[in-house]
């Protein structure tokens, strides 16, 4: 529901996905302070409306992107606030990690529709076209629930009903305190209450951290090749992407010359990417090469490093992947050819984790196709849970929060009566993901659990 | 041979008491109809006032020009605040009371308050004009004109009473059920449903052996309910005991439960779940080897005694055997067994706002027949519908308290939007503003909503003006001066709190959560000098202003910000099946719910934030 206040709320503007570029627009009273803290280039605040400027945004003193902002100024934009929409290059990762300084920034992620809705509420639309509006707005909230709904995957929705079911237990402690104090009932004293708070709050960390893995199996882990020419790697992708031809596309970047290939496997989206440096590595100046395939390796989530097992030994693959760098990277070592080779000339590779295909025959593909999924599966700790949605994110550091300011009354003495207010305020950021905690579970877990009334 | 009358409130219990009341009190005139003229007011279950969440209801009714506090503490035996180690959101007031006092002390209110007349019969129909309320009729055949009607027919409708495998008609112990008003209702489209309620047995006093129970007395400094200066606090009290039940007495027990009207199916209704039967507490904390039982005096100089935490449905013999099991109860003897009560409610998601229904118009409900329980609950209830039928026939806006103002906002909020499946009962935990809604402020929350319709005796005013004056004055001074270290470092030591190495603002130092206002004036001797002037209300007051701030502030901003939707008043006509953008659950409980702002909306389960987008669109914000 969106609320009648004025906040300055953010999201992305054009569809979610690699494009050429994507547009992420602010609107709201603070829309120029917040973009003008991440902009080096002129300063916004200055700059006339309707106007269009070219600039970096430097989010923790790392350069996110560089960008176009155009400057629109109340009321002569779409919702008759401050608008501005900072257009950027059309990595999903790229606006996700926008979007995200903006929101540390202190804007808001915006409901679905909720541009519209400003837009309506300050009378852009006749009221006569409102249905149209509300269908709009209905349509987009049931697209995004839809969404939402579909990247709870099994583990995150139990490992969030646990972590209800703990927060709701804590908040049913708090107040038997407070409601039924005079009932024979026992109380829970203030150390069982912050071991209980501290185990709650670290699983939401937990949870929490998982996101930036999270986000990136949403969007495809970024898995880069990387092998030299002729190691056999358009064989190796043309027999990986055989089934799944029709969604393979080539997209060029507007300013990285990035190759994407989408490779659909187990469930999961790989966006398997060459840089122009090592594509090609022969002819062009070697230094810039190694420089694109450090910042590609950088970004990426998986590589994948082929070789040609007919030319290459084992210390020379080892060497080679040394001197990618980024050993925490996690890695699938492909050697190509292996038709060429007996089993017994492959078993030294085997023994030494490398998997070996025939790209042209087919041989060896299942398994490394297998080995790609469990990799992915494997980024979690342990196969741990991952967050895949920004709001997710977003109301479980809420909760965090929260939780840790009634860690800290907790500890300093304070009555349960002030830490439930914290405590209600953690139950209500849980229930934007979990579904609406209310009273009457708190209700509904002290009558189950304790003998209450006279 | 009858006037006609502005308002009818039928039922002369806490709602039906508050109601009548407070109509006349507005200027309505008012007949009150009761079957028994002998039982107006009765406390039919605990002799007790307020407690958790109940206490600050009375001091809201209290503050709005109701009665209850001041017949609460005139008849009072014992007072305690309880939850004194917890915060100010917490203290909860609650009186041990006299039982026939406190029905002598409404009866007299009553008698005292001009317009309101009495008639002793058994209303059994409503006279109808088209959907509009236009009178009463009694079991007597008496018809009685009147512009609006609250009902407020407690356990009486269709009631019956369970003791074992006995089962008889009756509204209370020795009293007989009403019917007929349920069944009219059901014809004119209402939905009506059951609901049960338990009572303990009530005991000879003489054979009780106090000397094996604990005693538990009330404050060494008893305060009260009433803000105004028509109470004064306790001088003497009578103290209450507490034992223990024991595996023997469970076993005994349950030596009953193949006869017990719980357990064979014979209830049907639901009973509430935190005021459960001493049967059900053994059955489902059967882990649990005994259960505390409250020995509460019924009176000054009354010996019958109450035996709160022994309500039970149990056949005579089997309580009666039981009873004597426990430490103390040895040699009991009965006065009159536990029972379980069964009677109809009408669920209160047919009523508006204001208690008046959605199917007629100018007809009220009141109290338990909207699936409440407890005698606060019942008459803040009396007192809204009293105040709204008086304003609904004078032509005024209706009073419609909102969560963030006052339990009774949060009760009648809940009961309209939610409905209930268990009798209801306040909990502090039902408001989302637990910081705002204190016993200490209900007279500064409700004061101008009072003194704006009249229900303030001018010396309540002045009253209430001297304590907002007195508080700001303190917190001025609070603000303005400042404390020397050599001062308060001794204190500051005592209190286990850092001390200070610099001139310190008081207003500073008594933010310190182990600082009192006390603590500083006994080391700041201006200070003494400056709050020996105030009354110890007033002193309290800004006390929890000035320390808890803060928490006052956030939720203060919860409050505006939420009542935005409140403030956005809607079409209850809206044709809801007319919004295709609306979800068809969301279409369905609001088509039935015809809510009368946003906010309400907003709180009808299953309406979801994306629908109340809509519907902002469709009001044209």
């Amino acid at each position: 529901m969106y609320q009648l206040r004025t906040d300055t709320i953010a999201a992305l503007a054009t569809a979610p996905g690699t494009g050429a570029i994507a547009v992420l627009r602010l609107s709201g009273p603070d829309t120029f302070s917040i973009v003008n803290r991440l902009f080096k280039g002129k300063n916004l605040l200055e700059q006339a409306a309707n106007t269009i400027h070219f600039g970096r945004l430097v989010h923790q003193g790392v350069t996110l992107d560089e960008v176009l902002v155009s400057l629109f100024r109340a009321p002569h934009s779409y919702t008759k606030e401050d608008v501005i929409e900072i257009s950027c290059h059309g990595s999903p990762l790229i606006a996700g990690k926008i979007l995200k300084a903006l929101l540390d920034e202190g804007a808001r992620l915006a409901e679905p529709g909720e541009y519209t809705f400003r837009a309506f509420a300050r009378g852009r639309f006749a009221l006569n076209e409102a249905e149209a509006v509300a269908d709009l707005i209905a349509a987009d909230s049931d697209m995004a629930h839809k969404h939402a709904l579909g990247q709870l995957r099994g583990g995150f929705t139990r490992m969030l009903s646990q972590l209800r079911e703990e927060l709701v237990h804590f908040a049913s402690l708090l107040e038997l305190e407070l409601d039924f104090s005079e009932e024979d009932v026992e109380f829970a004293d203030r150390r069982q209450l912050l071991a209980l708070i501290q185990r709650i709050r670290s699983t939401i960390r937990g949870l929490s951290d998982s996101f930036q893995l999270g986000q990136v199996v949403r969007e495809g882990v970024a898995t880069v090749i990387a092998g030299k020419p002729n190691a056999g790697k358009s064989t190796l992708l043309n027999a990986l992407l055989k089934e799944e031809k029709a969604i393979v596309s080539d997209i060029p970047g507007t300013t990285r010359d990035v190759i994407e290939d989408v490779l659909q496997l187990g469930g999961y989206k790989f966006r398997l990417q060459d840089t122009a440096g090592l594509r090609e590595a022969a002819d062009a100046i070697e230094a810039i090469g190694v420089k694109r395939s450090q910042e590609k390796i950088r970004e990426a989530a998986l590589l994948l490093y082929v070789c040609d097992l007919s030319a290459t030994t084992l210390p020379e693959i080892e060497a080679e992947v040394n001197s990618l760098g980024h050993p925490e990277l996690p890695r699938l070592i492909v050697g190509n050819k292996a038709d060429l080779l007996n089993d017994d000339q492959l078993k030294p590779y085997r023994e030494a984790g490398v998997y070996c295909v025939s790209g042209l025959q087919g041989a060896g593909l299942q398994t490394l196709e297998q080995a790609l999924v469990e990799a992915v599966e494997n980024l979690g700790q342990n196969g741990e849970v991952t967050l895949t949605n920004l709001r997710h994110v977003q109301a479980l550091n809420a909760t965090e929060e929260a939780l840790s300011r009634a860690e800290a009354s907790l500890s300093s003495g304070t009555t349960a009566d002030w830490i439930a207010q914290d405590i209600r305020q953690a139950l209500h950021q849980l229930g934007l993901i979990t579904g609406q905690i209310t009273t009457d579970d708190l209700l509904e877990n002290i009558f189950s659990k304790f003998c209450i009334g006279k | 041979m009858f006037q006609d009358y502005d308002v009818i409130v039928v039922g002369a219990g806490h709602a039906g008491c508050e109601a009548a009341a407070v109509a006349a009190n507005l200027g309505s005139r008012v007949l009150l109809i009761t079957m028994n003229m002998q039982t107006i007011a009765q406390m039919s279950c605990n002799p007790a006032m307020g407690g958790v969440a109940k206490g600050q209801i009375v001091r809201e009714i209290d503050a709005l020009g109701g009665y209850s506090g001041i017949v609460s503490d005139r008849s009072a035996i014992q007072f305690r605040m309880l939850n004194l180690s917890k915060g100010p959101a917490m203290w909860s007031p609650r009186t041990q009371n006299d039982r026939m006092m406190f029905a002598a002390e409404w009866r007299q209110m009553l008698e005292n308050t001009l317009n309101v007349d009495f008639w002793q019969d058994t209303v059994v129909e409503l006279l109808l004009n088209g959907d509009q309320i236009a009178g009463v009729k009694t079991a007597m055949g008496v018809e009685f004109k009147c512009q609006a009607v609250v009902l407020t027919n407690g356990t009486f409708l269709n009631g019956v009473i369970h003791i074992g495998e006995k089962r008889f008609g009756g509204g209370r112990s020795g009293e007989k059920a009403a019917h007929g008003i349920t069944e009219q209702l059901v014809t004119l489209g209402f939905e009506a449903g059951r609901m049960k309620t338990g009572t303990p047995p009530r005991i000879d006093g003489r054979s009780l052996d106090y000397s094996k129970m604990e005693e538990q007395r009330g404050d060494e400094n008893p305060s009260k309910f009433s803000y105004s200066d028509e109470t004064a606090p306790l001088k003497t009290q009578r103290s209450c005991y507490i034992t223990y039940t024991s595996p023997e007495v469970h076993d005994i027990l349950r030596t009953g439960f193949d006869k017990s009207p719980m357990y064979t199916g014979r209830i049907q209704g639901l009973g509430p779940r935190y005021c459960p039967s001493i049967e059900d507490k053994i059955n489902r904390f059967a882990e649990r080897d005994r259960h505390q039982i409250f020995v509460e005096p019924e009176g000054w100089s009354t010996v019958e005694v109450y035996v709160n935490g022994f309500s039970t449905s149990l056949p005579e013999e089997v309580q009666h055997e039981a009873l004597r099991k426990i430490a103390g109860f040895e040699n009991a003897k009965m006065f009159r067994p536990g029972y379980a009560i069964e009677y109809d409610f009408f669920p209160p998601t047919q009523l508006h706002l204001t208690l008046e229904t959605k199917n007629i118009e100018n007809l009220y409900f009141a109290g338990q027949i909207n699936g409440t329980t407890g005698y606060e609950e019942a008459a803040c209830q009396g007192l809204m519908a009293g105040i709204n039928a008086h304003l609904k026939i004078q032509g005024e806006n209706p009073l419609i308290l909102k969560r963030s103002e006052a339990y009774i906002g949060v009760l009648i909020d809940d009961l309209v939007n939610k409905g209930t499946d268990e009798p209801y009962r306040m909990f502090t935990s039902r408001s989302e503003y637990r910081i705002l809604l204190r016993q200490d402020n209900a007279d500064i929350r409700l004061g101008q909503i009072a003194s704006d319709l009249g229900l303030l005796s001018e010396s309540r005013k002045a009253r209430l003006e001297e304590k907002l004056q007195g508080r700001d004055a303190i917190l001025d001074y609070m603000r303005k001066h400042s404390a020397e270290p050599a001062e308060v470092n001794p204190k500051l030591t005592e209190l286990e709190t850092a001390i200070i190495n610099q001139k310190t603002r008081l207003e500073a130092l008594l933010l310190r959560p182990q600082v009192s206002l006390n603590d500083l004036a006994e080391a700041v001797p201006s200070l003494a000098d400056f709050t020996s002037t105030f009354s110890k209300e007033v002193l309290e007051q800004a006390e929890i202003t000035l320390k808890y701030a803060s928490y006052i502030e956030k939720e203060q901003e919860i409050a505006a910000k939420l009542s935005q939707l409140d403030d956005i008043r809607m079409n209850p006509e809206f044709d809801y099946h007319k919004v295709p953008a609306l979800s068809a659950e969301a279409r369905e409980k609001l088509s039935r719910a015809k809510p009368q702002n946003l906010g309400q909306a907003s709180r009808i389960s299953g309406v979801n934030p994306a629908d109340i987008s809509v519907l902002m669109v469709y009001i044209g914000r």
